[in-house]
């Protein structure tokens, strides 16, 4: 029955650099492809379909603006998590870590933006920035502490954790920081604008965030590639007992990656908060946690390549809402094809270890 | 004394999914696969099952439906993480995204549909005073769960094919020398979790909601997977472990009904804090876990690579 | 008896992996109850052969005949149908279940398992291979577990047993009794396949023997009529080279550079050797030895000198004269340590990174690292030094470590470690997997760290090379340590004694196995 598939795969003698990089490529294409198959299903039009994914997005400086808005809070994870995956460290809960730094960061301005405060916009902006990226700290630092003292799997721990924190938020709204005025709506007041992050590009909602995205992709970059506390953690991750033979500890390892990991997080949903939504709601990310995972893998765990993943999973985002809009498709599309592009980019990976060789005829 | 009946019939209720998910999870790391996609494979189950059941009229149909869903989730797991040898923690969650997107885009349009509750009372068994009520008027899956509790215990220690389950866990590469089919046994193993979580995906769509709201499964599939840890694999165990943890899931209503007065997000967290606490307990000792849990657990088995 | 219609004949087998030719036109003949030696060094080809033989590769070309009728070996279960039993050098067992559990899976038939007790008791009587069925393996040492490997051949009345380095981990004395199994066995008919590199057992056990080198049989002859030094020229096409080892007159008096001082250490984990009361010195310009079977404490003893395990009191160890027992391992690598440890891939070098990166695993201070940074091309520089100076055979200081064959990393994890001029240098098995050129060439470097007064510590479980190289020698055994006892003055006997834990300690209790 094995002879049907005319191939077979066959381990390389070292990895394939080239199929590394072109791996993303490929899964990407696929998934387009699958995309456009999806689409016949529905009974839609494949290349309409693939027109809202990939031109719509692209089509004026507002649309490009969306583009690069979405793309900070997918970023900021990614780079957080492509330290933990590096080393090792399995931290699936930066959605939980985003939603309490969001929580934070908005406590912090409901407790600072009341009539007739006398704190200054950017003395209060720095304030819920911060609060933001200690309270993705803290939530991180239950896993660590868990894992630490008692061994728990990171991933089971990261993961109820999210879904604490949601609850966590979603009392607080319903609550402590339900918006007085609000009609008994569970969300917190509209903060006032002068707390908000200034723009980056005027008449569009894209805010100085996605600058310091930027440079904080930068400044990991330096940080993986060439301090010896990054080189650490991949070996930590790569090659535990190498790493204690090296002297490196596995548990500074372990925090080190799951605290950046969560500030990270927590700094992307301070930046929600004090940018496109305005308010403490209910839900605050559409997914945006789960979806760095799959940014970082994109990004072959590396800063530049989350910053190039975070920009074509925006894309995906963005078609997802626009398929609603103009295809009358349900936006968890999106999902689908998340799910799709991990799925196709785990196969070609493959490709980067083993090679196909058409079998020979016994 | 009614309530405490109804509280340990609704405890099973709960448990049922919890018990058929674990008990799923429980073959497949035996095997020494950790398939972590078990949410997102009860998500499409049970959209599958509720789509199929609704239209059908028949939970029959929904629960064959959901098993099958299982079952083929299970095999796109399998394809990578056996064939193609990936790393099987990221094609898990791969597995959770995409079926969590899958069962959302299908299910717009059922959300909030219902279907009529139905339970299997055993006659003469649930006129027993207390006991009747507590235990014997379930629906017919909770017994079918118990049962099949039953048989894995017996198959995994009393024949030799659950010899050689547990030999394949322990060491693929002993396994393979001795001349077993490694990857075959994983895939058969991946198969039946796959049907049993697709069975306990279903039976949150079509009895224990009996209908569907996208985060349906809010976390019992992960929840499931610490189970089966904290179980130390031993169906037995997973047993008593779902009925707490279903219990657990329950307190909260139970709490505010006797008048306490937390708010009912704090309660909703009970399981997720339940299960971290149990994770935090039985992973300190690592001695224990290293004789209960089968060594080769979640590393990818590459035959010929030695 | 010449005869008969072999028992296994192989004829013109071929076998190539990427980038190796393992098996090239092998040819092999065995007769009935004959114990047969197939002799080579590592990566001869002997391994790859033998799964051929027993299923679990298939060859590319060539035929195997079994007592005279060609057959096709698809997978182990055939092989056993046959009637081929195999004990591996690496054990297929399962820790965590029952050694009647262990040996049930080794079995086609479905024997019920009061039946199968019953059997294994009772061949354990006959061949002097005792066993308790319902021990868990994790519990049994590492000749028990080859005793589990053993009957659970047996079980299947094998016509041809095939044994891959069988002795690597048992005392001299427990080699003895294997032989006076295995000759048994022979007189009962059963054909034997040996498989080693070790002269002196061949010429002792086997009846004849097919030497093997780069893949190719390079001889045939009978062991007993041959010299080791004739064996070893068909080996490696060369006699193994005798190195000079010369007594430092002045060990004594010089500086006391390493002292592992009463060092008592609790297990790890569950599966780890307790340290009890480890009493060891080395003196500048000494090379001193410590031998033992694998398992008796050597990875624990390792881990603490290496500072990979910190619990030890800061007294119990002490490097030029500094309480060191609670150190991380670079402090001790500041106090002039040097460490090769056993394992090459994965704790002495990362497989998935270059050479240049792997130097620093024991280079974090400048000029390698300033103020945080790697400075990677002088990594580099330094990689392709060593490269240089220990003839590694890599492509550069960019070579991925686990392109590198077993021989070459192993010299650059030595040259790695020298490079930073230790005042005490440890190695753990330093040429395990190592071909001969490589090991000679270790050898000598270690000869070299003697006379330049390096106090070095040698954790071996070859006798061979301890022999070679040692001034003084101790033996471990189940986690304590004997006293040390000159070279000249030590015999394999005595210390296959002590590998039993059978030395007298003054006034104190003598342990035994």
């Amino acid at each position: 029955m094995r002879d049907l598939w005319p191939w077979k795969l066959e381990l390389r003698g070292t990895p394939s650099r080239a199929m590394t990089y072109l791996s993303p490529v490929l899964a990407i294409v696929m998934t387009m492809l699958l995309g456009a198959l999806l689409f016949i299903a529905l009974g839609k039009d494949p290349l309409a379909g693939l027109k809202v994914f990939l031109i719509d997005p692209f089509n004026g400086k507002r649309a490009i603006s969306e583009l690069l808005l979405k793309s900070v809070p997918l970023i900021l994870c990614a780079l957080g998590l492509a330290v933990c995956f590096r080393a090792n460290v399995w931290n699936i809960g930066a959605e939980g870590q985003f939603t309490v730094g969001a929580l934070f960061a908005g406590a912090t301005l409901v407790l600072i933006d009341v009539p007739g405060h006398a704190t200054p916009g950017s003395l209060g902006l720095v304030l819920m920035i911060i609060a933001g990226i200690l309270g993705g700290a803290f939530w991180a630092s239950i896993t660590a502490l868990l894992r630490d003292r008692f061994n728990a799997n990171e991933i089971l721990v990261s993961l109820m954790l999210t879904y604490v924190a949601q609850l966590l938020l979603m009392y607080a709204v319903n609550g402590p920081l339900k918006d007085p005025n609000g009609m008994n709506f569970p969300q917190s007041k509209v903060f006032s604008s002068e707390f908000m992050l200034p723009m980056l590009m005027s008449g569009t909602r894209l805010h100085i965030g996605f600058a310091v995205t930027l440079v904080l992709a930068a400044v990991m970059t330096v940080f993986m590639t060439r301090s010896l506390r990054g080189f650490s953690l991949f070996v930590g991750g790569t090659a535990p007992h190498a790493a204690r033979y090296a002297g490196f500890s596995s548990r500074s390892a372990l925090w080190v990656s799951l605290l950046i990991s969560g500030s990270f997080a927590g700094l992307a949903g301070a930046f929600e908060i004090a940018g496109p939504i305005g308010q403490l709601l209910p839900s605050v990310s559409p997914g945006y946690g789960f979806a760095a995972i799959i940014v970082a893998f994109i990004g072959r765990l590396h800063p530049v390549g989350a910053v190039l993943g975070g920009l074509v999973m925006s894309l995906l985002y963005l078609g997802g809402e626009l398929a609603q809009s103009r295809l009358g498709l349900p936006s968890a599309i999106t999902g689908v094809f998340q799910g799709m592009l991990l799925f196709l980019l785990l196969a070609s990976d493959t490709l980067i270890d083993y090679r196909l060789r058409r079998k020979a005829k016994v | 004394m009614e309530q405490f009946a109804s509280l340990i019939a609704a405890s099973i209720n709960a448990g049922t999914p919890l018990l058929l998910a674990a008990l799923g999870l429980l073959i497949n790391e035996r095997a020494g696969v950790l398939n972590l996609g078990a949410e997102g494979m009860m998500l499409v189950a049970a959209i599958a099952g509720f789509a199929v059941g609704y239209t059908t009229h028949s939970p029959m149909l929904g629960f064959l439906a959901g098993a099958l869903s299982g079952v083929l989730m299970a095999a796109l797991f399998s394809w990578l993480a056996l064939v193609l040898a990936t790393n099987q923690v990221a094609t898990g969650l791969a597995l959770s995204i995409f079926g969590a997107g899958l069962s959302a885009f299908i299910g717009q349009r059922f959300v909030g549909l219902a279907l009529p509750s139905q339970t299997l009372s055993i006659p003469v068994l649930k006129d027993i005073p207390f006991l009747g009520q507590a235990l014997f008027q379930q629906h017919w899956m909770s017994y079918l769960a118990l049962l099949l509790c039953a048989a894995i215990g017996w198959f995994i220690y009393r024949t030799r094919a659950g010899l050689i389950l547990r030999a394949v866990g322990e060491s693929p590469e002993s396994a393979h020398a001795l001349g077993y089919p490694v990857r075959l046994i994983r895939f058969a193993a991946l198969l039946f979790g796959g049907a049993c979580c697709g069975l306990a995906g279903a039976y949150l769509s079509l009895v224990y909601t009996p209908m569907w709201v996208e985060g349906l499964v809010s976390g019992r599939g992960w929840i499931a997977l610490a189970l089966t840890a904290f179980a130390t694999w031993r169906p037995a165990r997973v047993l008593l472990g779902a009925l707490l943890f279903g219990g657990v899931t329950i307190l909260q209503f139970y709490l505010q009904g006797i008048g306490v007065t937390l708010p009912s997000q704090i309660l909703s967290m009970l399981p997720y804090v339940a299960t971290i606490v149990v994770l935090a307990l039985i992973s300190r000792n690592p001695d224990w876990i290293r004789l209960n849990m089968p060594a080769s657990l979640g590393k990818p088995f590459k035959p010929g690579a030695s | 008896m010449t005869s008969t219609i072999p028992r296994l004949e192989i004829a013109h087998i071929r076998k190539a992996y990427p980038g190796v030719l393992a098996n090239d036109d092998i040819n092999l003949r065995v007769a009935p109850g004959e114990i047969h030696a197939v002799l080579g060094e590592n990566g001869a080809g002997k391994s790859t052969l033998m799964k051929i033989i027993f299923g679990t590769v298939k060859p590319d070309a060539g035929e195997i005949f079994w007592n005279g009728e060609q057959v096709h070996i698809a997978n182990p279960h055939v092989a056993r149908k046959l009637g081929i039993a195999m004990v591996f050098q690496h054990f297929s067992l399962f820790d965590t279940l029952t050694v009647a559990e262990n040996i049930a899976l080794g079995l086609a038939s479905d024997v019920s398992m009061p039946e199968l007790v019953t059997q294994i008791r009772q061949t354990g009587e006959k061949y002097g291979l005792e066993l308790e069925p319902h021990r868990h393996v994790h519990t049994l040492s590492v000749g028990e577990r080859q005793r589990v490997e053993i009957v659970r051949a047996l079980l299947t009345n094998p016509q041809l047993l095939i044994l891959d380095e069988p002795t690597s981990v048992l005392t001299p004395q427990a080699v003895d009794k294997l032989f006076v199994t295995l000759r048994k066995l022979a007189a009962e008919g059963c054909s034997i396949l040996y498989i080693s590199h070790k002269l002196d057992e061949i010429r002792a056990l086997c009846h004849s023997a097919t030497v093997m080198r780069n893949g190719k049989v390079t001889g045939n002859c009978d062991p007993r009529n041959e010299t080791s030094a004739g064996l070893s020229r068909m080996m490696i096409g060369d006699e193994l080279v005798r190195l000079q080892r010369e007594r430092n007159p002045d060990s004594q008096r010089s500086e006391r550079k390493l002292h592992i001082n009463r060092l008592n250490l609790l297990k790890a984990h569950l599966f780890a050797t307790e340290l009890h009361n480890i009493e060891c010195e080395v003196r500048a310009g000494e090379i001193v030895g410590i031998a033992g079977v694998s398992g008796n404490g050597q990875q624990e003893l390792l881990a603490a000198l290496s500072g990979e395990d910190q619990r030890a009191a800061p007294n119990m160890l002490m490097l030029a004269g500094r309480a060191a027992g609670h150190l991380a391992p670079n402090p001790r690598r500041a106090l002039g340590l040097g460490l090769v440890p056993e394992e090459r891939l994965g704790r002495g070098a990362v497989p998935a990174m270059t050479l240049a990166a792997n130097m620093l695993l024991s280079h974090q201070k400048p000029p390698f690292v300033k103020r945080g940074m790697i400075d990677f091309a002088y990594a580099r520089s330094a990689a392709a030094a060593i490269i240089e100076r220990f003839k590694v055979k890599a492509s550069g200081p960019d070579a991925l470590a686990k392109s590198l064959s077993g021989g070459n990393l192993q010299k650059f994890i030595v040259g790695r470690e020298l490079e930073r001029k230790p005042s005490v240098f440890i190695v753990a098995q330093p040429t395990w997997g190592v071909d001969v050129g490589a090991a000679a060439q270790i050898h000598a470097e270690i000869l070299a760290l003697k006379k330049e007064g390096c106090a070095v510590l040698i954790i071996s479980e070859e006798l061979d090379e301890l022999f070679a190289l040692c001034d003084r020698l101790h033996v471990i055994a189940k986690g304590r340590l004997s006293p040390s006892i000159a070279i000249e003055q030590a015999t394999r006997e005595q210390v296959g004694l002590w590998m039993s834990g059978l030395w007298q300690q003054d006034g104190q209790e003598a342990t035994h196995a």
